[in-house]
């Protein structure tokens, strides 16, 4: 290690040449000596051994030296403690020099040595700077007080600074105003639940005239500040949003974007029909087009908080299209922001022009950007559908380019593109199977398969296709393998007769030689439900799928309304929440929009009900196995029209479907089960369950509900939002009722969504039409801590007061926490109060249905109703068929129900073959519940 | 706030570091060093970055990524905005913004850095402050301060720090009192294959050089203000006036200064001076290309266009290109790909063009991107959205100024697709 001892003599001397230097008795020596230093010091080497001589240097009058003594010593204090109190008393005395721009640069270095114990000595000078005659002095005090906060919080609480702090919001000085804002809200994040920013108006007006008068620094902090601010009426939120406008035309990118926010925010609380309104929107537009003008790294920041505020308020930037088309040497994050603002403002009336724009970008060079690019065209086919043919022929145009990775990207998207729109473009089908070859990358692969699964009866050679991937599925990844298999199941269960060999071969790589549980498992549900019920596999894997949305990476609501209060943050560049990643987390509060007051119609509640009617659904992504698995939601099927054999006798038909092919195939399963699997039991079962629609199918058409096929349970609607948390200081409860082995119950999520712990919750319902109670207290046992969810069963008995409601099925709920008492209202399905024993006897039945007067009765239709086992699912919400016969091609059923309160109502359900407009008659001595008990048989047979 | 500072040259090297709180060590950087492997491109780099205790905020600027580092919540453009006000004041200081400049005055720098930020807090990022506080060195200064052991700092109180006016400093002196506008506009277009426009759309600005004696309070207003519907002042302009008349009413600050930027949007009808006429093709199985390409004024109001330099990257797969300019150079960098035509004036009777043939590599297939042609020219005493001043007048003080506008009308992003 010579040569690191040669280095350290080389700078020992230096130093010691500067010590000499320092200590000269030549002013102008000992000024360049410290220069010298300070240049080491920059330049990172080591000087901290000169600290005295340098502290020494400190008792002058020359303001240059001064200044460079207290660079070195902000520097070094730290690693030398002791010697940083030499300081202190020059300190003092520099905080009382007539000159205030010595008294301001002593508080501001003061702070900066970041030294416990020489803070205590610090606090006197820091007190008396705080209430200086000269603002330039409180100003920078104001920041000391962050940076002593910073080093010891208590000490500053204690000594008072804190509420010193707070008063200099209202100094007569704008600069003032704007540091001691700043200050405070720094030293707000590290107390999440402080008071430090208390605002009321009148504070607001002191920050609204400080912000005309102060810095653009000063200007960002107190629009930050004012964002944080809720206006108590719409008013007040009008006058402040007319005083933050201006500041849309300052140059300063970091200014407009904070005004952005604030308008942004109060924007919420304007009535839509309020002319300002239009005006405040109307001016949001050009300033955020200026700034894509600005610098590519400001252009990223702006895009991606203007791919937010698109998102919240799309009519903002709807005629601004053109200023985000890509130009070719913007880099490529500015690029990939663009081209997804693009997609999200694509509508009916420019997508000639965005597709034209996005066939330019396939053909750059850029690989990520034309992925991106080919992905838009097809995010923009499944958006707008009047443009789905221009895009699919592009996607084909961009196929024959054989740009190995353009072809697979056209490939996923085309596969979406076919979920969106079923039997219209399966015409492409023989060019995609032209580039199976060329396809290297999972997602495309398994897109491809996906298809030729979906498609397999119009691909006469689907079998060779999927046969051929299985020659390699050991080294396909897991995504792929998935995809295989659920492919070839699907292609067996439309071709069985050619098929059993190549799906008796999946199952057994995917059960046997596979090390993937998801596989595995995968493989069994199969295997298992091709064996014990083929009909029922169909249903499962050939049900129709729900429709994909448009949008596919939307961001989730509430995480939008919080990301709008964090416009221009690193959260808004992120989109994630500023809890998620802010360093230490330090509780930081969650942001809402607020409430527009009174009015009906007003942004928040119509987007909250906007999002409980139509969730965006999404896409499901590779990974979503159980989606994926089921190729479905997990709601019941509801198939197209079903073959006509089905509707009479649905397992007998399917067994004519599947035709003789089956019965050998099952041989083989068995076999193969009872060697390799060891499903002992499943072999077994299977017999038993193949005999029963043979036999037991026929045997007694009319007495349907003694049961053949799977039981259903009653239908229980989707739990909806009663209680919304903004209503209810953090409280939202959903939920939903369901009758479930004779009781009713109501069932119900609670979520915190508020800062503190949920305590106490008990329950109380008004009097209702049929004497609805709680069967027993609200059981949430422990406290509901922020951000929690509950379940909640809370079953409900008969047996209370009643009165009739308007509706008849209204529902009046008291919920009350440790917070407040919350009131909701919500209706109930009546098929709730449907008894088990509903079901009346044929000679009772016909004898009321004649006694019952004509008036009574109501006739009601229901549409696009495509079942095949009507009895069994109103049996299952003890709808109960009577009797059923066939006239004229009609189905005629004839149904009873008994609500809880022994009020019977009989039906009459006429289907009629290939129509699925059902007709249905109700009779009822009280024909007031007529009307809900319609809606709910149309609930049971949609659902 | 902002917490560090580090300055990074092309290849890799920090080169100063100045921390505002505590230090936070030089290794945070290799977040960034990953970031900029990963880039393609040195402008690639992204401008955010997140670490695991500190967030990375980089402008790339005169080949130096100036690398932020901060570690709460701070709003990023607040922190590039500032690393805007850095670059320009080095600029402003040291006539250059370079490493061996930066790294010449590497005393200044700190203090400069020192004054700019405390605590992380901005505090004096206005030109004028920062001379009245720390004196630009010059080779004069330099020699007198060593001289009569004068010192850079400034002794006084920046007066401008409180006044209601703190972009101007107190008792300025002139001799020649004098007040130059320069009205620049730059066009930024994309013109497809068929040479229809896809986007056309002007920024503008209004540069001012103000030498005026005293508290001078000016009023500009223009012929056709409508124009004018997106614009960004400097923070001495009245806003209220704006609004109503539609008058820039303000009392300047000293020196050089951006008093306006505005946007025409491509809403408007933006004027295109220049057009070009293109035939680049490539045949099947032959290893030869066509190369044709002319320019033409129009639009122009007669004015002439003038430093005209075109630049497009051919496909990967030209090998070289043969062409025979009718004016002015060319060079093609058989490397990068780069073509680049340095044309010159065009005159309207005789236009200039640039023809030939490229040679591929022997039996590749054609080559499937199409180049763009990026265009730049500058064209004087015109702004091309056709915005004019129609007068300037001073109040508050008694003498007589010496007023100029000039108008110029350059080509920002002017890309030309084939």
């Amino acid at each position: 290690n010579e040569w690191m001892f040669l280095f350290s003599l080389v700078c020992s001397g230096e130093i010691f040449e500067l010590k000499a230097e320092l200590n000269s008795d030549k002013k102008e020596k000992k000024k360049e000596a410290v220069k010298k230093v300070i240049a080491s010091m920059t330049v990172g080497k080591d000087v901290s051994a000169l600290f005295p001589d340098v502290v020494n240097c400190m008792q002058t009058d020359n303001l240059e030296l001064k200044k460079l003594v207290y660079l070195y010593l902000m520097n070094y204090a730290k690693s030398q403690p002791d010697m940083a109190i030499m300081a202190v008393n020059t300190f003092v005395k520099d905080c009382e020099d007539p000159n205030p721009l010595i008294r301001a640069l002593a508080v501001r270095t003061m702070g900066c040595i970041r030294v416990d114990k020489i803070t205590e000595y610090l606090c006197e000078p820091l007190r008396k700077c705080l209430k200086d005659e000269d603002p330039y002095v409180r100003k920078t005090a104001a920041v000391c007080v962050a940076k002593l906060h910073d080093i010891n919080a208590q000490l500053v609480e204690d000594q008072g600074f804190l509420d010193t702090l707070k008063d200099l919001i209202s100094d007569s000085n704008p600069m003032v105003v704007a540091n001691a804002v700043a200050a405070l809200s720094e030293i707000a994040e590290s107390h999440p639940n402080s008071n430090l920013l208390d605002l009321n108006p009148q504070t607001i007006n002191k920050l609204l005239t400080a912000l005309n008068e102060c810095t653009e620094w000063g200007q960002i902090f107190i629009l930050d500040c004012l964002a944080n601010y809720t206006p108590r009426d719409d008013r007040e939120s009008q006058s402040i949003c007319e005083r933050v406008t201006p500041r849309l035309s300052h140059a300063n990118s970091a200014v407009v974007l904070s005004a952005v926010k604030v308008l942004m925010k109060f924007m919420e609380m304007l009535p839509k029909d309020l002319d300002y309104y239009g005006t405040l929107l109307k001016k949001l537009a050009p300033p955020l087009v200026t700034l894509l003008s600005a610098e590519p790294e400001l252009q990223y920041v702006a895009l991606r908080n203007i791919n937010l505020i698109v998102q919240r308020r799309p009519e903002i930037m709807k005629h601004e299209m053109k200023v985000f088309f890509v130009k070719y040497n913007d880099p490529i994050y500015v690029k990939l922001e663009k081209l997804d603002i693009m997609i999200r403002l694509a509508s009916q009336a420019n997508i000639a022009q965005v597709l034209a724009e996005l066939k330019e970008y396939a053909t750059e060079v850029d690989v990520d950007f034309v992925r991106k690019a080919v992905r838009a065209i097809g995010r923009c086919a499944i958006k707008v559908e009047q443009s789905a043919e221009r895009c699919v022929s592009t996607l084909l145009d961009l196929i024959q380019t054989k740009v190995n990775y353009v072809v697979q990207e056209a490939i996923v998207v085309i596969k979406d593109i076919f979920r969106k729109y079923p039997n219209k473009y399966e015409s492409v089908i023989a060019t995609l199977c032209e580039n199976l070859d060329s396809l290297d990358e999972p997602e495309a692969r398994a897109a491809m398969i996906w298809i030729v699964g979906e498609y397999a009866e119009r691909i006469d050679n689907a079998d060779e296709l999927l046969e051929s991937f299985l020659e390699g599925f050991h080294d396909e990844s897991t995504q792929v393998q998935l995809q295989l298999l659920t492919a070839i199941v699907k292609l067996f269960l439309k071709k069985p007769t050619e098929t059993q060999e190549l799906v008796q071969q999946v199952l057994s790589l995917a059960t046997q030689d596979s090390d993937n549980p998801d596989l595995r498992d995968r493989g069994y549900i199969y295997w298992r439900l091709l064996s014990t019920d083929p009909v029922a596999a169909k249903e499962v894997v050939l049900a129709e799928k729900p429709l994909i949305s448009e949008e596919t990476d939307l961001i989730e609501p509430t995480l939008l309304e919080e990301l709008i209060c964090h416009i221009g943050t690193l959260a808004s560049v992120y989109h994630k929440p500023p809890s998620a990643f802010v360093e230490g987390s330090r509780g930081v509060q969650h942001k809402r929009l607020p409430c527009s007051a009174g009015s009906v119609d007003s942004p928040e509640t119509s987007s909250t009900a906007g999002v409980s009617d139509a969730p965006p659904a999404v896409i499901p992504s590779q990974g979503d196995l159980l989606g994926d698995l089921l190729n479905l939601d997990l709601t019941p099927t509801t198939t197209g029209p079903p073959p006509p054999a089905v509707s009479t006798g649905m397992q007998l038909g399917a067994m004519d479907l599947l035709g003789g092919g089956l019965d050998s195939l099952c041989d083989t399963l068995v076999c193969d089960l009872q060697i390799g699997a060891g499903f002992g039991a499943a072999p077994a079962a299977m017999p038993a369950s193949f005999g029963a629609p043979g036999s037991g199918g026929l045997d007694d058409l009319f007495d349907l509900g003694s049961g053949v096929g799977m039981p259903m349970g009653a239908y229980s609607p989707p739990k909806s939002v009663w209680l919304q948390a903004m209503k209810a200081k953090g409280l939202e409860i959903s939920g939903t009722f369901a009758r479930r082995a004779g009781v009713i119950q109501m069932e119900m999520t609670l979520t915190n969504k508020a800062m503190s712990v949920m305590t106490d919750f008990a329950i109380q319902f008004n009097r209702n039409s049929f004497g609805l109670s709680p069967a027993g207290p609200l059981q949430v046992l422990t406290p509901l801590s922020p951000n929690q969810s509950i379940e909640v069963a809370l079953p409900l008995n008969t047996s209370g007061p009643v009165m009739k409601m308007d509706p008849l099925n209204n529902l009046q709920v008291a919920v009350k926490n440790n917070i407040d008492v919350f009131y909701f209202s919500c209706q109930y399905p009546i098929s709730m109060l449907f008894v088990e024993d509903g079901k009346m006897e044929r000679q009772i039945f016909l004898a009321t249905w004649k006694d019952i007067p004509n008036e009574n009765e109501s006739q009601f239709q229901i549409k696009d109703c495509h079942l095949n086992a009507v009895s069994n699912k109103l049996q299952g919400s003890n709808i109960f068929t009577i009797a059923k016969r066939t006239v004229d091609g009609q189905d005629m059923l004839y149904l009873s129900v008994k609500l809880t309160n022994g009020i019977w109502v009989l039906a009459e359900l006429r289907i009629q073959a290939g129509n699925p407009n059902y007709t249905i008659s109700l009779k009822c001595r009280a024909p007031e519940v007529s009307q809900c008990v319609f809606q709910s048989y149309e609930a049971v047979l949609k659902n | 706030m902002i917490h560090s500072l580090f300055l990074i040259n092309a290849s890799g090297d920090i080169f100063l570091e100045k921390h505002w709180k505590s230090v936070v060590s030089r290794s945070v950087c290799d977040y960034f060093f990953e970031a900029q492997e990963r880039a393609s491109e040195p402008e690639n780099v992204p401008p955010v970055i997140p670490t695991p205790h500190h967030y990375l905020i980089s402008v790339l600027r005169h080949r130096i990524y100036f690398v932020a580092v901060i570690q709460s919540e701070v709003p990023p453009l607040f922190v590039i905005e500032f690393l805007h006000r850095v670059v320009d004041t080095f600029q402003d200081y040291f006539g250059v913004c370079t490493e061996a400049a930066i790294k010449d005055n590497v005393v200044v720098v700190y203090e400069l850095l020192e004054e700019m930020l405390d605590n992380g807090f901005p505090l004096a990022t206005e030109s004028n402050i920062l001379k009245e506080l720390i004196k630009p060195p010059t080779i004069l200064r330099t020699m007198v301060n060593t001289i009569t052991g004068s010192t850079n700092v400034g002794e006084q109180l920046p007066t401008g720090q409180l006044s209601v006016v703190p972009w101007r400093r107190t008792g300025v002196k002139y001799t020649n009192n004098e007040a130059y506008f320069d009205v620049v506009e730059e066009i930024d277009v994309i013109i497809d294959k068929s040479g229809s426009t896809i986007t056309a759309e002007i920024q503008g600005v209004i540069d001012a050089c103000v030498k005026l004696t005293g508290m001078p309070d000016l009023t500009l207003s223009f012929m056709n203000p409508r124009l004018l519907d997106d614009v960004s002042f400097h923070p001495c302009v009245r806003f209220k006036r704006w609004e109503a008349e539609r008058i820039l009413s303000f009392i300047p600050p000293d020196g050089n200064f951006r008093l306006l930027s505005y946007h025409v949007s491509s809403q408007n009808l933006v004027a295109i001076p220049v057009y070009v006429k293109h035939n680049i093709t490539f045949r099947e199985g032959s290893s030869q290309g066509r190369f044709d390409l002319t320019l033409g004024p129009k639009q122009t109001m007669g004015k002439v266009v003038e430093s005209v330099l075109v630049s497009s990257q051919l496909p990967r797969g030209v090998l070289n290109a043969n062409l025979n300019p009718s004016q002015g150079t060319y060079t093609f960098d058989p490397v990068t790909k780069l073509l680049s035509w340095d044309v010159g004036k065009i005159n309207p009777q005789k236009l200039p063009s640039l023809k030939g043939t490229m040679s591929l590599q022997a039996g590749a297939s054609k080559p499937d991107e199409n180049p763009t042609f990026n265009i730049q020219f500058k064209i004087q005493q015109m702004a091309i959205s056709g915005l004019k001043v129609n007068r300037l007048d001073m109040y508050g003080e008694k003498y007589k100024p010496f007023k100029g506008i000039k108008y110029m009308t350059k080509a920002g992003k002017f890309q030309v697709r084939t």
